[in-house]
């Protein structure tokens, strides 16, 4: 298929057309002044500035909360304690503006999530339309962990923003059938130049040819999880859960029953490794007690567990953390320790 | 460069670096530079050698009282929960403190966190923090990559732009509206005490959301508590919150739903906000840390100012002064009290 194309002025109308049968989520300004997701409606509402918003796009995939199932409590009822599954809403969703490192997270959480229905019940409901970046802030290192300013992980359809048009190219199967029917023109010759000449603004890589993921599962993870320099990259940690919930890798979740008059549902919620009873056991007992323990996990999930399990690092380079950690905790520095352990 | 902070800096290594050499302290609590403007990172100096990594800024917004009982407690040696403290003194520690800070650290030796002996606690007197989403604010919310603080002025960059910041315009609310920005206990001083300050309206953004009706000022609060995301920064920069299992935590029995919810979100805020009456210093760590912009300090203020009103207390100033909610006296105010069939009214 070939790319097709859309002038910025018409835009407004492809979104207002496509809020018929979908409903559309986009990066938006919010009153407090950030770019977060939000309900878009036309173009007015969209802001397509540089940089990655304030939360991350896990929150369509792994919401919070998600039920898990319903029930009734109440035992004279002929349904009691039968689980019933839970009203999934059936019109569909349209993500745009999806940049690349967010999208990535899509494609390395499908991993653990392969065999998770309701995971892949977002996944068939959301259409991922994403925005390659010709342009990137000083918190953005998607190149270090093996994504890239246009890559196309995780993405149905990918966008160019060229000087007066938008170009549509589908990565998915789903992606060419959504693009059909959408009345957009074949992209024109200078066009064509244009995307050629896309200017790659790219995060400078850590260090020539250093694939990271490879390097960290060569090294001992012994040598990483007794190493010198975790006392003091814990020193400053909060634990705080700011990280872990702006993080569109971090997945962890609590399981919970909320029953109020008789009416019991099971959700599934947020949970942060940087949390105390994140690994409390029903014993008392909790291997990581303490907060250096804590802070530890976290990086080695992301840069070592992950790797050694499913290949690549669990880190798209978003920089969400380094930007809005309350005390500056940097994961970049922490993977440059990895390195020269 | 801001002459007032390179002296400070430079102070603070020499102080830290004294008490470090003699052995006084095993460790000093202060502030390095982070890897992002405006974002300054808590730092223990365990070495004389630390003590070049120490820095002050005005984005030194978090509160170092937070971190003081885990440093205390990690110098100590390792023992079993329920084994005897070793005999003998134990490890002390230095840690900076503006007034604030040092009103905390007041409160935690009155509730039994810290004990006065094992602080040497370096004051200094405090110019107000910068609030770095003022300045986000300033420049339309556009990427800053750099900002070099000058003793009046920020010189705030970013891709294509420079623009120069007046250093009070950005100060922090509670910062701006501090009247003791002197340390109340303090074994070493650097630089002058400012001898107090005179604040015209005290209470002012207080006041005006006590001026609203119920449901304006319900909506006023729901407003702004709705991008909450629950991560408990603000709980977590708190030096007041110290109990083992916060009431969110606990799951038996359960108090508040773990998730978004609008009720339990609610729920959350406000008893934080009551868990710290009387005891919250409105030093504004809470606001600082929170990556959603919320003011959760104008909860915590305004039970601030029903302290001051009620039992004329305000926390932290005298280390001699019984706490309001653990004392009881005949003229308390108890108006509150309702009797069956009393309709409670607004005053």
């Amino acid at each position: 298929m070939k790319p097709l194309a859309l002038f910025k002025s018409e835009l407004d109308g492809f979104l207002k057309e496509l809020s018929r049968d979908y409903d559309i989520f986009g990066p938006k300004r919010q009153k407090k002044g950030y770019l977060d997701w939000g309900e878009i409606e036309g173009l007015s509402d969209l802001d397509l500035s540089p940089g990655v918003t304030k939360t991350s796009i896990k929150s369509f995939f792994l919401p919070q909360p998600e039920v898990l199932f319903e029930f009734s409590t109440r035992a004279r009822e002929e349904r009691a304690f039968r689980l019933k599954e839970p009203k999934c809403p059936d019109r569909k969703r349209v993500l745009f503006g999806v940049r690349p490192c967010d999208a990535r997270s899509i494609y390395l959480n499908s991993m653990p999530y392969k065999d998770d229905c309701y995971f892949q019940k977002n996944i068939e409901r959301n259409i991922v339309i994403g925005l390659f970046c010709k342009a990137h802030l000083s918190t953005c290192f998607c190149t270090w962990v093996g994504g890239s300013p246009t890559s196309t992980d995780g993405m149905d359809i990918g966008v160019y923003e060229l000087e007066d048009s938008f170009i549509f190219l589908p990565f998915s199967q789903r992606g060419q059938e959504f693009l059909r029917d959408k009345g957009l023109r074949e992209i024109g010759q200078k066009e064509e130049e244009q995307i050629d000449a896309y200017k790659n603004h790219a995060p400078e890589g850590i260090s020539e040819g250093v694939d990271i993921a490879k390097e960290f599962s060569q090294k001992s993870l012994f040598d990483l999880y007794d190493a010198r320099f975790w006392q003091e990259v814990t020193d400053p940690c909060l634990n705080c859960g700011t990280c872990t919930f702006l993080c569109p890798t971090c997945y962890c979740f609590d399981i919970q029953d909320e029953v109020l008059r008789g009416k019991g549902r099971r959700i599934r919620y947020w949970d942060s490794c940087m949390f105390p009873l994140f690994t409390l056991h029903a014993s008392g007992h909790n291997p990581r007690g303490e907060k250096v323990k804590r802070v530890r996990n976290r990086f080695m999930h992301k840069l070592k567990y992950f790797p050694d399990r499913f290949g690549p690092i669990s880190c798209v380079g978003c920089g969400r953390c380094v930007r809005d950690c309350p005390v500056s905790i940097d994961i970049r520095q922490v993977i440059r320790q990895f390195l020269e352990i | 460069m801001s002459t007032i902070n390179e002296k400070i800096t430079t102070e603070i290594r020499k102080v830290a670096k004294e008490l470090l050499e003699k052995d006084e302290v095993a460790a000093f609590l202060g502030y390095t530079e982070g890897t992002v403007p405006m974002v300054m990172k808590p730092f223990v100096a365990r070495r004389p050698e630390d003590v070049e990594k120490l820095f002050w800024n005005s984005f030194c917004v978090l509160n170092l009282a937070n971190y003081l009982p885990l440093v205390l407690q990690s110098l100590e040696p390792p023992r079993r929960p329920n084994d005897p403290l070793p005999e003998g003194p134990l490890p002390r520690v230095g840690v900076l403190a503006t007034g604030c800070w040092s009103r905390n650290m007041v409160v935690q030796i009155k509730e039994n966190q810290i004990e006065r002996e094992r602080v040497i606690i370096v004051g200094i007197s405090s110019r107000g923090m910068v609030d770095r989403k003022k300045v986000q604010a300033q420049v339309d919310h556009l990427e800053i990559t750099e900002v070099i603080e000058e003793d009046h002025k920020l010189i705030v960059k970013g891709p294509g732009f420079t623009k120069e910041i007046n250093r009070w315009d950005v100060v922090r609310d509670n910062c701006k509206s501090c009247v003791h920005p002197d340390p109340v206990i303090y074994d070493e001083v650097i630089g002058d005490f400012s001898g107090g300050r005179q604040v015209p309206k005290r209470f002012g953004d207080i006041q005006e959301i006590e001026d609203m009706d119920i449901e304006e000022r319900w909506k006023w609060f729901q407003e702004e508590i709705s991008s909450c995301i629950r991560c408990y920064a603000c709980r977590n920069a708190c030096p007041l919150c110290y109990c083992p299992t916060c009431f969110v935590d606990d799951s038996r029995p359960q108090w508040v739903g773990k998730s978004i919810d609008k009720t339990d979100t609610a729920l959350f805020h406000i008893l934080r906000a009551f868990h710290c009456a009387g005891r919250c210093t409105d030093c504004g760590a809470c606001e600082s840390a929170c990556p959603m912009g919320i003011r959760m300090r104008l909860f915590t203020k305004k039970l601030y100012k029903d302290c001051m009103e009620l039992y004329g207390f305000e926390p932290g100033l005298r280390i001699d002064e019984p706490l309001p909610l653990t004392t009881f006296k005949l003229e308390d105010p108890q108006d509150y009290i309702l009797q069956q069939g009393q309709k409670g009214e607004e005053k």
